[in-house]
């Protein structure tokens, strides 16, 4: 049996027109310009480059106001994209070490070198909703700058071999997702590709599932560091490298308990989250899943929901998960007809079975009065 | 090139490339793309996958992609670069221009006291300010003595 498939076109069309004109708003009203966005919602800017896996603030600004606020829509224009553009290589690899700090604070150590700096947070806000308009701040400066290169927390436990070694060994070429599919058991860089474009929410309630019981391993926020740190890239015309300008960063490290065994003393293990943009939520999310993975490597017992990276890989990606979630949109009109025609016939045989056994229980319990 | 002006062009291409592009573009003002000037490779907008390293300083891994524009000029003999981040193609072809034009002998000294040196001092203050603002966030622990 064919079903018409086409037609609805005019309806689209008056469907997109009504969408552009609610996306507008009322035209008294100036339009959004991108420096605003790009200024005035930074940090939303910051999680659509961060999910949409693209540093440009300018187009993730851009997707933000086409997508009228929807950061999902926003990043999977922004994905959408990038598929567009030639890719030119790989950068160098990013020296947090050497970031720019604006914040850098520490759960484990109060008095850490260098100190605990706040930098622009929400963590001190009485959130309180704000009535009025916001007054022009004067920020003042400090006679000393923060030092150039702001030593590492972790490296405190380094020293005194408290916490495991982490160095780049044989420096291995990762996976990269972009070109090729994920295939399981994946590595600890391949997770981290994944985790780092995966969706804050999803990250966020993993991670709060392993502070709840569900594979929990005491974590302690280590290092919380934010920044700004320079990409540099060495092209094959140049034969060395150049940094092309800078971009910034939020990085995690968290500490979490291990046991020891199999040789191994008892020592803390890390936790690593990375994130674009001033993104502390989803840097530590991320921390707590990547630790979390790590119960194969580590030789955790593997019972939970974030432990699983099967479980949390395939379903990290909210293009992918918002794509197969709202694809039941779609037409399933023939395959609905076929669902609803095979229902019609057992619900058809179940009324005439019933009527069978209603007939036939009498007979039954004469047989059953005469024996 | 030697090494050592190997070194010399990679700073002051990193520099052109972290420049705002505003105050590169005024700064270049006075260094228009003589007439001859040949686009090697228009300016071209396009991806490079960034590097992380897990833990900071382990292994590595894809963090995701950040745009890059580039582009190549040939003014005279010398031919001129840029990688900039961002889709700033105007950025870019400034910074082509300045790297071919820094690369002559008898133009360096005037680019490297017109538009390098400012640009120097320029990013100098803005990382000082935001570092010294950063600063003013730092908390100072006071420890009150129990007991005497």
């Amino acid at each position: 049996m064919y079903v018409a498939v086409k037609g609805g076109e005019q309806a689209i069309a008056r469907s997109l027109e009504l969408l552009a004109e609610a996306r507008r708003g009322d035209p008294a009203t100036a339009e959004l310009e991108l420096a605003q966005i790009r200024q005035q919602l930074r940090l939303g800017v910051a999680r659509v480059m961060q999910e949409g896996s693209l540093y440009d603030e300018e187009l993730a600004a851009l997707a933000i106001r086409q997508a009228a606020g929807d950061m999902l829509e926003a990043i999977f224009l922004l994905r959408a994209y990038r598929t567009t553009l030639p890719r030119f290589g790989y950068t160098e690899a990013l020296d947090t070490t050497r970031m720019r700090v604006r914040r850098r604070i520490s759960g484990t150590f109060k008095d850490v070198p260098g100190g605990q700096v706040l930098g622009p947070t929400y963590d001190y806000t009485q959130r309180l909703l704000e009535f009025g308009p916001t007054v022009p701040i004067a920020t003042v400066e400090a006679e000393v700058p923060l030092a150039e290169a702001m030593p590492r927390v972790l490296d405190l436990l380094d020293a005194e071999a408290l916490i495991e070694r982490i160095d780049a060994g044989a420096d291995p070429e990762p996976v990269d997702l972009t070109r090729k599919p994920l295939m399981f058991p994946a590595n600890r860089a391949t997770r981290l590709q994944n985790l780092s474009r995966g969706d804050e929410g999803f990250l966020l309630g993993m991670a709060y599932s392993t502070q709840r019981g569900y594979a929990e391993s005491h974590p302690f926020a280590g290092e919380i560091r934010m920044g700004e740190v320079d990409v540099l890239v060495c092209p094959e015309e140049l034969g060395f490298a150049i940094e092309i300008g800078s971009i910034t960063l939020t990085e995690c490290q968290m500490i979490n308990q291990f046991h020891g065994g199999n040789g191994v003393p008892p020592q803390f293990t890390r936790g690593y989250g990375l994130g674009m943009g001033e993104s502390e939520r989803k840097a530590m999310s991320m921390a707590l899943v990547d630790r979390a993975l790590r119960c194969d490597e580590l030789g955790e017992p593997a019972y939970a929901p974030a432990q699983n990276q099967e479980f949390v890989l395939s379903h990290s990606d909210n293009v992918e998960a918002s794509g197969f979630v709202q694809h039941l949109k779609l037409p399933h009109y023939v395959d609905f007809q076929a669902e609803l025609s095979l229902l019609r016939t057992l619900s058809a045989q179940h009324v005439r079975h019933a009527s069978d056994r209603h007939q036939a229980v009498p007979e039954q319990a004469l047989e059953e009065s005469q024996a | 090139m030697d090494t050592s002006s190997h070194m010399a062009r990679a700073q002051w291409m990193s520099l052109l490339a972290q420049a705002e592009a505003a105050e590169l573009a005024a700064a270049m003002d006075a260094f228009a793309p003589p007439a001859d000037a040949t686009w090697l490779r228009p300016a071209q907008t396009g991806l490079y996958m960034l590097r992380g390293r897990i833990g900071g300083t382990g292994p590595q891994f894809n963090v995701g992609e950040v745009t890059v524009t580039r582009c190549s000029v040939q003014i005279g003999e010398r031919i001129g670069h840029a990688w900039v981040r961002g889709g700033n193609a105007r950025h870019a072809e400034l910074a082509a221009c300045a790297d071919a034009l820094l690369q002559d002998a008898d133009q360096h000294p005037k680019l490297h006291e017109q538009v390098l040196e400012p640009l120097r001092h320029s990013q100098q203050a803005r990382r000082e300010a935001a570092s010294r603002k950063a600063a003013a966030s730092k908390v100072e622990f006071f420890t009150v003595v129990r007991g005497e």
